[in-house]
């Protein structure tokens, strides 16, 4: 075997299989040891993960396996739930994110969430885009708040179907047009990140493709990391999958590694479809 | 573990079953090969000719097979390997059922009515190990067996090695006694075609070993057929 699996074990019974990138790039987020407990239960068991800059990350696992919860760690969503508590540590270009003197305002800009339902705001589409920019003092003119919003539906591949109506709700906007805007949303604050929950599932596939291909586009310039049921979607879009299951990281590696000779039992028995 | 959804995993054991059948039929078209071929049997070359046939259009079938259930499953890992593997075991399987044609052909033109029997035996040696060799690899298949294949791609250097010496044998008898020629070059080809099955026994071989491991041999292929470059000196 070729493959030099560094092989790293968490404070739990569990060790993860971790395969390098051939093309190893910067580490963008670094999660070191994390926990999460909703109340009493314990959600995550310690995931440990180094998140490539500029890349497409997928997580992929059962339903409840912990991958949302995951995710929500990186902007600090959990602190939102009640009774939810995170433990380990979380570094965002190495700096502390969960330190007490950071700025979760400012942390959510850099780290922008795009969820499963499209969810515009009930205001026009320019307004969906303007908010963002706005709230976060991003453009000091009205011109300037226009071209903030004009290369936000450019990037988020939607600028020439709505060019016309901006005006318009951002709800009358087609399921995927909507969420294309909520990803403009996300860009138009100027993230370093952007995290996506499940953010095709409610899509038809065509839409599904677009939005595909829009990620594709955006990593040139944005660090994402995406939570897929469609092990078909984490392989076409993404360049490292992460397998997560009951609160474990199981393995983590190049994703056309992971899709076609994973290392773990439990990862192949996943993704070739013998549990779930 | 099987799959959690039964009709894949029988689409999947259906395919498998598919190479095992067309291996079957392989190793019959090569053994009836060398019986027409020691026998000058023509009849028995037509029918190889015929079940050659057969061989193409199961070897279609598998590729059908694996086709659909590629767009219909999207298979990955594991699944995805032995689907791999089917297509590229059909293919060799296909070719080998070529060659044992291409000897059959040959049964046909000789026009003699026996071959003497010392210029057979070379062949006949050669074709019993090529034939042990596809057993070997096809069983290795059956079982998943990543050793049994590494075994199989070792020895095909025996097969090379072999059929080196009996290309030399053979230039000498022609050399010795010119009537032989015509009867020699005959058996030069089959005794290629022969060496050539033993290729594709090793070409099995190294995709079971992708099946089974998911990476390619890292040593390169043991090769020795020199033939290219023999002379024989000529006995004056
Ligand atoms: N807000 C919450 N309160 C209590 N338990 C939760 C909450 N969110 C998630 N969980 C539990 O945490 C585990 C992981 O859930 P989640 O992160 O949503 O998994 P996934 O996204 O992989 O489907 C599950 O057992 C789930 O029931
Ligand atoms: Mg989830």
């Amino acid at each position: 075997m070729t493959v030099a699996a560094d092989i790293k074990t968490d404070t739990s019974a569990f060790a993860t299989i971790r395969t390098p990138d051939l093309q190893p790039r910067p580490v963008k987020v670094k999660a070191t040891g994390v926990k999460v407990f909703y109340g009493a239960k314990q959600a995550l068991h310690g995931v440990t993960i180094d998140i490539p800059d500029r890349t497409v990350t997928a997580f992929i696992g059962p339903s409840g396996c912990g991958k949302s919860t995951f995710l929500r760690c990186f902007n600090r969503m959990n602190d939102t739930i009640v009774g939810a508590r995170v433990e380990g540590e979380i570094l965002l270009d190495n700096r502390n994110i969960y330190a007490p003197d950071l700025d979760v305002v400012e942390l959510r800009a850099r780290v922008g969430m795009v969820f499963q339902k499209p969810n515009p705001f009930p205001k026009s589409i320019f307004e969906n885009v303007a908010y963002g920019p706005r709230i976060h003092g991003l453009a000091r003119t009205k011109a300037e708040l226009e071209e903030v919003v004009v290369t936000s539906l450019q990037k988020a591949s939607l600028f020439n179907e709505v060019k016309d109506r901006l005006q318009e709700p951002g709800t009358g906007l087609s399921g995927g047009q909507q969420q294309r805007l909520c990803i403009a949303r996300a860009i138009a604050v100027s993230p370093d990140v952007i995290l996506m929950d499940e953010p095709c599932s409610a899509l038809d596939p065509i839409a599904t493709a677009k939005v595909e291909e829009l990620i594709d586009e955006l990593r040139a310039n944005y660090t994402i990391v995406i939570v897929t049921h469609s092990m078909q979607q984490a392989a076409r879009v993404s360049q490292r999958t992460a397998f997560f299951h009951l609160g474990h990281l199981v393995e983590e590696g190049p994703t056309n590694m992971i899709f076609t000779k994973p290392i773990e039992q439990r990862t192949q028995d996943y993704i070739t479809g013998r549990f779930g | 573990m099987e799959h959690t959804v039964t009709a894949y995993e029988q689409e999947l054991r259906g395919l498998a079953g598919r190479i095992a059948e067309m291996g079957g039929l392989a190793e019959h078209l090569v053994a009836d090969a060398i019986v027409a071929l020691t026998r000058l049997d023509a009849s028995l070359a037509q029918r190889i000719i015929a079940d050659d046939l057969r061989l193409d259009a199961l070897q279609r079938e598998t590729e059908e097979r694996a086709i659909l259930i590629i767009a219909r499953r999207q298979p990955m890992a594991s699944d995805l390997r032995e689907i791999v593997a089917a297509l590229r075991i059909s293919n060799d399987l296909e070719r080998v059922g070529d060659l044992a044609k291409n000897i059959a052909k040959r049964v046909t033109a000789i026009n003699n009515a026996v071959i003497q029997k010392r210029l057979l035996v070379g062949v006949e040696h050669l074709a019993e190990i090529a034939l042990q060799q596809l057993k070997d690899v096809l069983d290795a298949y059956t079982n998943r067996d990543d050793n049994a294949a590494r075994v199989v791609r070792t020895r095909d250097e025996e097969i090379d090695a072999l059929y080196t010496s009996l290309f030399r044998e053979l230039l000498t008898y022609m050399m010795e006694d010119p009537r032989t020629i015509s009867q020699c070059a005959h058996l030069l080809f089959c005794a290629k075609n022969i060496e050539r099955i033993g290729d594709h026994a090793t070409n099995i071989a190294e995709t079971v070993h992708y099946s089974v491991t998911g990476t390619a041999f890292e040593d390169e292929r043991p090769k020795s057929d020199n033939s290219s470059l023999e002379s024989v000196e000529s006995e004056t």
